[in-house]
């Protein structure tokens, strides 16, 4: 599926920190050995051997129970122990910094350290402190890659491309690490990018990384072949961003009526969890001919082994990173 | 305070005399008696120095009124594993700086007359260059209750100040202005509405976007000065606005000063040499407050500084240890040193071409000076024997490794850079000399 011929599509970084500087070829590669997983999750023995001895830690210092358990599964699927850390906000307070906590678990060896953080930025600085290997799940409102991975593995199984499309993200832009993230990947490989949004959400500048800002969803999502929709966190809801629930239902929740103006075979995406009745109707999450959304949770799960397989695989001329 | 040593005099020859005072420029010798300038000029000692005078040549050196650095953080009281006084005189005298204006924000704040007292006698015990308390406008900086600006003015506070805190409250600015004006005390506003920059910590634009960081609109500053002019403009005080990062803050000043209001302003070396893009990474070095900016900003302060708006080139020397800046970006503490990077910094400007050695130098000794009321910034006989002796042209590359100062948060770590100080002399002693 990908135009790159080398042999072995090689992964030459010791981490996944973000998309933004990632090559297309790079992109292409992670998204190639996710589809190869995809069977493998679907046989009724789902375990291989491949990471065996291998230790991956989900370090969340932010509370997830999707991804996490979505990293969790996907190391396990490839044979590798793995295990929980949810650092409470509270031992923060407690005087242990962030990079306390990095060399404290850089001391126990593990191999993958799968770290999500509130603040953007956070994981980086954990990599520069540790030995192993590092995977954002999340920073602040900086990126989030494995989910634009996972998105794009979406669209490209479902519309045979990523190039070429138009996708459409609406909702909270200012606050997301899954809409940079997707903006990021989506340009990069050649996909036409909207975001939708009213102006308190939409962060400055944002047209710089690639994107055509809309303020009103009947522009936004016209002939639209993906809409991507992003949850509005509950303290953004009443006042401070946006007036009410009611009036941003009214002018940016996804309705049948506003998708309308959409292509007819247009996907609807959403990176979970959702709020129902606030950014979209839920007859349209549920739609089983055009929602996606637990597609994306499936394919979630192959696009991180992939992303653990690649960062585990020896890189020529690299030291190899998780013997030392 | 009269001591054998007091009484010596010391011969600086083969000098190149700077003094922004009276324009001179020009090869001559400069002789210190005690505490004091006795006698400078090109013609001094034509034949020879005085038989009992100690002769230091300064190898066709320039020979400068001390630095005069009105924006210094300090860190003592309350922050002393960040500074200490007697450390910041040391980084102080390094960088060529014989006066220092050391801001209210401490723990307690200094906003009492005690607190004035103590800066004087840990500046006294410490011996190393002169400094000068701000004293905060109001009661614990919090920006509601007016200190007692006219009994700290007699305590020894050259200007008032809440810091690195804006005076928010246009009321209390309104009432801090009026009061000042009374005594003509200069009131010293951070520029930033402090609501709309509520939780920003890089300037907003592209850079701030693609790290996801919160951010600061650049209209935050203008739009606190427009205010401040306009109470200004009502009461008659003198006002003075610190750390001017910003095009249109920089038009407001140009026309307010046209139209003869009594305004000033200063700005500091990273929002001349450095912009946002410098943040990089996430480097919490660069995170400052205010933010960098953007380019077109970066361009207007120095042609700010080149044509006069700009009054003032201090360091905004705020001193940060390695667990105020380890840290995720945006929970970082905002600051860099800078004492002993002023100089260097400030002549790149002058080795561009944007401004003339003298023009630059009274942006750093004479105007600093007379707006806080200070004898310093003047090679002249009676005055202070404050100097500074400075290669101009030496080139050599920043290395925080190599900074008295107590922390090392400088964003300009390697950065190379031409002009460094060879000798720094507060009242005849030499308290820096290169080795």
């Amino acid at each position: 599926m990908t135009n790159d011929t080398a042999p072995s599509p090689a992964f030459a970084r010791p981490h996944l920190l973000g998309i933004e500087d990632l090559s297309a070829a790079e992109i292409a590669s992670l998204l190639d050995t996710a589809d190869g997983f995809v069977e493998q999750n679907r046989r009724p023995d789902k375990k291989s051997a491949q990471l065996r001895g291998r230790t991956v830690i989900n370090l969340f210092f932010e509370n997830s129970t999707r991804t996490r358990t979505s990293f969790e599964l996907a190391a396990k699927r490839l044979g590798a122990d793995t295990i929980n850390m949810s650092v409470s906000s509270s031992s923060i307070k407690k005087g242990e910094t962030l990079i306390d906590t990095a060399m404290t678990l850089n001391a126990m060896q593990p191999d993958v350290l799968v770290v999500r953080h509130a603040d953007s930025g956070a994981v980086k600085l954990l990599s520069e402190k540790v030995k192993s290997a590092v995977i954002n799940a999340g920073d602040g409102s900086h990126e989030h890659p494995t989910q634009a991975l996972l998105d794009a593995l979406t669209i490209r199984r479902r519309k045979g491309r990523l190039h070429g499309l138009t996708v459409a993200i609406c909702g909270d832009v200012l606050h997301s690490r899954v809409a940079r993230s997707n903006i990021y990947l989506l340009n990069i490989m050649g996909a036409r990018v909207r975001i939708v949004a009213p102006p308190t959400l939409v962060p400055s500048e944002i047209e710089r990384l690639g994107v055509e800002v809309h303020h009103d969803m009947r522009n936004g999502l016209r002939d639209a072949d993906i809409v991507m929709m992003l949850r509005l966190q509950n303290e953004r809801m009443n006042g401070s961003y946006v007036p009410s629930v009611r009036e941003y239902f009214h002018f940016y929740g996804l309705t049948y009526e506003k998708l309308s103006v959409a292509s007819p075979d247009a996907l609807i995406m959403h990176p979970g969890p959702m709020n129902r009745g606030v950014e979209i109707d839920s007859e349209v999450a549920d739609d089983i001919n055009r929602s996606v959304i637990l597609e994306q949770v499936e394919l979630g799960v192959a696009v991180r082994m992939a992303c653990l397989d690649l960062l585990m695989r020896p890189r020529a001329g690299a030291e190899t990173g998780a013997d030392r | 305070m009269s001591s054998i040593q007091d009484a010596r005099r010391i011969a600086y020859v083969n000098a190149r005399l700077l003094d922004p005072a009276t324009g001179l420029d020009a090869p001559g010798a400069l002789l210190t008696e005690g505490e004091t300038i006795a006698d400078v000029g090109p013609r001094l000692f034509a034949d020879a120095p005085p038989a009992d005078a100690i002769v230091v040549d300064c190898r066709g050196e320039c020979l400068a009124p001390g630095l005069v650095d009105m924006r210094v953080q300090i860190g003592e009281p309350g922050c002393e594993h960040k500074e200490t006084i007697q450390t910041a005189g040391l980084a102080a005298a390094a960088g060529g700086v014989t006066s220092l204006a050391c801001l209210p924000n401490t723990d307690p704040p200094i906003d009492s007359e005690a607190g004035i007292e103590f800066v004087a006698r840990r500046a006294r015990e410490a011996k190393l260059v002169k400094i000068y308390p701000y004293a905060c406008v109001t009661r614990g900086a919090e920006g509601r209750d007016l200190a007692e600006l006219g009994l700290l003015s007699e305590a020894g506070a050259v200007a008032f100040t809440d810091g690195s805190r804006a005076i928010a409250d246009a009321l209390v600015m309104r009432r801090a202005l009026s009061y000042a004006s009374a005594f003509g005390l200069m009131i010293v506003q951070h520029p930033e509405e402090p609501r709309l920059a509520a939780g920003g910590v890089m300037n907003a634009g592209e850079v701030a976007t693609r790290l996801g960081l919160p951010a600061i609109p650049a209209v935050a500053e203008v739009m606190m000065i427009e205010r401040d002019l306009r109470l200004v403009e009502l009461t008659g005080a003198r006002y003075h606005v610190a750390h001017v990062t910003t095009g249109a803050a920089l038009d407001v000043i140009r026309r307010a000063k046209a139209s003869g209001l009594p305004v000033t302003c200063d700005t500091a070396p990273p929002y001349f040499a450095l912009t946002e893009v410098d943040v990089g990474d996430y480097r919490t070095f660069a995170r400052l407050s205010p933010p960098l900016r953007g380019e077109m900003d970066r361009r207007a302060v120095v042609d700010a500084i080149a044509d006069g708006t700009i009054d003032v080139i201090a360091s905004d020397h705020h001193p940060h240890d390695q667990d105020s800046k380890r840290l995720p970006f945006a929970v970082a503490e905002p600051g860099a040193v800078g004492l002993e990077t002023l100089l260097p910094l400030a002549l790149e400007l002058y080795h561009k071409g944007r401004i003339g050695l003298l023009d630059l130098l009274a942006k750093m000794t004479l105007r600093p000076a007379e707006l806080l009321g200070i004898p310093a910034g003047r090679l002249a006989k009676g005055a202070p024997a404050d100097i500074v002796q400075f290669d101009p042209d030496v080139p050599w590359q920043i290395d925080v490794g190599s900074f008295r100062s107590k922390s090392k948060n400088s964003p300009f770590d390697r950065r190379p850079v031409m002009g460094r100080v060879t000798r720094t002399v507060v009242d005849g002693r030499t308290v820096y000399e290169r080795g």
